[in-house]
């Protein structure tokens, strides 16, 4: 089987692909880098190095793929006759032998350019042979640009073909297009081949496997095939004539007698007899399908006389051209429906047992039978008399045995109470606790107290802890540990406390006030709010100092009462400027210095409030005016430093 | 069955109540409800966590170490069941109770004792410090010069007066005294 598997030839690229499949393997394998100042041996070596590479790589892809592909002279005669009528053989060949050719080119021009390497001298020079060089193996390959597609086609094709052993045992059905041989396949085996009601619906060879006394059969459907000289059968015939001649098989004839298939009975006993001597030395069967439709005896007479022609010709005529004794030379005709399942496993088992003879036969007349039928011999010594002899068991032994059975155990099972009691009982495995007293074996272990585990305070050594402990209590006790001291407070002291809480009481007060008045850090209100009232009054001072327990009578006219009236301004000091002679209306021009320098630093400063105010940017801030000025990054760089232009 | 206890905040967890869960490193952690749950599953710790047991033994708010404790514990040898023993047993868990009971209760009165004092020193220092917010150091001023003039010939008192971070001072009894305790109590002039 796994002689005939073609489905693991590697892919053919097209050959642009495998050019550039070579070349950037060349590229990324061998090193890049190269100076004209190196030793000139070392430039050689260097790209000779490149040239030898891509030449192994041409070389090992190519001889991969033509050791990969089969040859026709190797395979068995089926395969090779197979792939004749699929891909013609000369083409074949012929592309393979080319590809072999445009090897031994591509070794040849690798040969040369090596040489000519050898006397390059300089880098230039070496790199141009480099180039001419791999230059020339690109050409030859893409001279066999139509070769690789093919073989691509070809290798395709191959993976798809219906791995058939050749060796194996083989059922081939034949016959008329459209006379039911695909029908039967699907009815006797799990392959899953398109039946159609027109003729050539199978065009290629299907295989099928099915099981019969625990062997494999194979199951090789076949195309249909028109009654015609061999010359003019197309390809898709010749794979049954192919099938047909090289398998050594057994052969299932399907006969249509309805005529169903458009082609006369009177035609398809003559493809018959046309294609006999692919039947010779093989088990054939003559196959009568759709007996659903027409039986030979519904037959009208002139066809009826064919047919029994045909039974009669079968009967006697040794039309495989086998020995006369065997029984090869009778063919059985046998009646068949797909449709109604009638028959079908019959001619199954018929064509088996007929190959499974034919086969056997064949295998007895070689010599390595011998070794076979030598391998097994099982001697069953014939019985003397029907008298029994049994084995012989002491009477001792016996005597034990019986004992040893007799013995039942003492001990009452609890199964035994259970069957006792009934429905009442209760299983009780407290009662086996033997290591406690008797009376304490069914006590209810109490869990909890009070939100504790007792388990937890379980201890041997409890008892004396908590002696100590109560010892330790008692000291306490008696130390006066636990006495509550009394507390009481002198007068003074309740005092103290009061004015405490006062002082408190005020603070908070103080402290919610000054919140409310708190100078705020945020911006501005806006004019529609309400202006902070101004509540500072003489009278409200002296409230307040009153309460604070100062005597304010005789308050009158102490000095915090003088306060200064809004609408009563001072007399100015000097004299006023109206009250001044009158001076000349042309002014001596103004220090527009220093007004300039004035205004600059209002501006300044009422720049920065509203920068604060709002959060802008401030001259303080970092800022880069453009990015990349062009006069910096334009333009082409000398050899000189990139920092400057 | 057993009464087990809460992983965060160290309460009793009754059978069928809380969760449990165990990291794959086998530890069980047993939460009594979904607050200790939750918590856990935010990485709180619980020793920083103020509502639970562990916070309040290690802030010392509860009492932490006592030989009343030792008694509760987990022993892991298995001990052969004694009506006697257990009986007893059980009688010494109610002793043992009620010592750590009360143990712990004085532990925590003890504490809160203390702050009763801090609290008052601290009302000692503000009456010291801030006395002049509800009683002026001018207060009564007036009168105290005319009793001046009236008795001119005595002789200034001088008071010793301590202030508010100790210091003794000497001051004459008409100026403005800063108002200390001492000063409450000995002048009792102070009009509440």
């Amino acid at each position: 089987m796994s002689l005939y598997n073609f489905k693991k030839i590697a892919v053919v690229p097209t050959a642009k692909d495998f050019i550039d499949i070579i070349l950037s393997k060349t590229q990324r394998k061998t090193p890049t880098v190269v100076h004209k100042h190196y030793k000139i041996s070392r430039i050689r070596a260097f790209y000779m190095r490149k040239v030898k590479f891509t030449q192994q790589n041409f070389h090992d892809r190519l001889s991969r793929i033509i050791q990969e592909f089969p040859k026709l002279d190797d395979v068995h005669p089926f395969y090779a006759d197979l792939m004749n009528v699929l891909y013609d053989k000369d083409h074949y060949k012929l592309g393979l032998g080319q590809l072999n050719t445009a090897r031994h080119l591509i070794d040849t021009v690798a040969k040369d350019y090596v040489r000519l390497l050898k006397y390059g001298d300089s880098l230039y020079r070496c790199k141009q042979l480099k180039r001419a060089a791999l230059g020339r193996m690109a050409t030859i390959m893409k001279r066999q640009a139509a070769n690789l597609t093919y073989l691509e086609q070809v290798r395709q094709h191959l993976a798809r073909l219906p791995s058939i052993d050749p060796y194996t045992r083989t059922i081939i059905i034949c016959g008329f297009p459209n006379v039911g041989k695909s029908s039967f396949i699907n009815k006797i085996t799990r392959a899953d081949v398109e039946v159609q009601p027109y003729a050539f619906t199978t065009k290629s060879l299907y295989v099928g496997h099915t099981d019969y006394k625990y062997l494999r059969w194979q199951v090789i459907d076949t195309p249909g095939i028109l009654d015609h000289p061999l010359e003019e059968r197309n390809v898709i015939e010749m794979q049954a004539v192919t099938a047909l001649a090289h398998l050594r098989a057994a052969v299932l004839y399907f006969v249509d007698l309805s005529e169903q298939c458009g082609h006369s009975i009177q035609e398809q006993i003559s493809l018959f007899e046309s294609i006999k001597p692919l039947f010779s030395n093989k088990p054939l069967i003559v196959v009568l399908n759709k007996m659903d439709v027409l039986t030979p005896e519904d037959l009208p007479p002139n066809k009826k006389e064919i047919v029994d022609q045909l039974l009669e010709n079968c009967a006697k005529g040794n039309l495989v051209n086998a020995d006369p004794n065997s029984d090869l030379s009778v063919v059985p005709v046998m009646r068949m429906s797909t449709i109604t399942e009638e028959g079908v496993q019959e001619v199954k088992i018929e064509a088996c047992e007929r190959l499974l003879g034919h086969r056997v036969t064949e295998k007895m007349r070689t010599k390595k039978v011998d070794g076979i039928l030598n391998r097994l011999h099982v001697s069953v010594p014939a019985p003397r008399d029907i008298k029994a002899r049994p084995a012989v068991i002491p009477a001792s032994v016996l005597a034990k045995k019986q004992q040893q059975a007799d013995k039942a155990r003492k001990r009452k099972l609890e199964r035994d109470i259970e069957v006792e009691e009934g429905d009442d009982y209760v299983l009780d495995l407290q009662k086996n606790y033997s290591e406690i007293p008797e009376e304490e074996r069914h006590d209810p272990i109490p869990e909890f107290w009070e939100g504790h585990n007792i388990a937890d305070y379980i201890d041997p050594d409890i008892f004396e802890k908590l002696a100590e402990l109560e010892r330790e209590e008692e000291l306490r006790v008696e130390g006066g540990m636990y006495a509550v001291p009394k507390i009481e407070l002198d007068d003074t002291m309740k005092e103290i406390r009061e004015l405490a809480r006062q002082i408190r009481n005020k603070k908070a007060i103080l402290k919610d006030e000054s919140r409310l008045v708190k100078q705020s850090t945020k911006p501005v209100m806006p004019r529609t709010s309400r202006a902070r009232a101004r509540d500072r009054s003489t009278g409200k001072l002296r409230e307040e100092m009153e309460k604070l327990g100062v005597d304010m009578s005789d308050t009158k006219d102490a000095h915090f009462t003088r306060s200064r009236s809004r609408s009563a301004s001072a007399p100015a000091a000097k004299r006023a400027r109206a009250d001044s002679r009158g001076r000349s209306v042309s002014k001596p021009a103004r220090d527009t210095d220093l007004m300039q320098r004035k205004a600059k630093k209002l501006a300044h400063v009422a720049i920065a409030k509203k920068t604060k105010r709002m959060g802008l940017k401030g001259e303080a801030d970092r800022f880069i005016g453009t990015k990349m000025p062009k006069h910096l990054f334009a333009g082409k760089r000398g050899v000189g430093k990139t920092d400057r232009r | 069955m057993r009464i087990e206890t809460c992983y965060f905040c160290s309460s009793r967890i009754y059978p069928g109540h809380g969760i449990q869960f165990v990291r794959n490193d086998c530890k069980i952690f047993r939460f009594c409800r979904s607050k200790c749950h939750a918590a856990f599953k935010k990485k709180k710790n619980p020793r920083k966590t103020k509502w639970t047991k562990a916070y309040r033994k290690t802030a010392g708010k509860d009492l932490a170490i006592d030989p009343s404790f030792e008694f509760e514990k987990r022993r892991n040898t298995p001990v052969k069941y004694r009506r006697e023993l257990w009986a007893k047993t059980i009688e010494a868990m109610k002793k043992v109770e009620e010592i750590r009971q009360r143990r712990s209760n004085n532990h925590i009165m003890q504490r809160l004792r203390k702050g009763r004092e801090v609290e008052w020193q601290r009302d000692v220092r503000e009456v010291q410090r801030d006395i002049s917010l509800i009683k002026s150091p001018a207060a009564g001023l007036k009168q105290r010069q005319l009793e001046e003039e009236t008795e001119m010939d005595i002789e200034p008192e001088t008071i010793e007066v301590v202030d508010a971070k100790g210091r003794k001072q000497v001051i004459e009894a008409p100026v403005m005294v800063p108002a200390t305790g001492e000063m409450v109590e000995d002048g009792g002039d102070i009009e509440l």
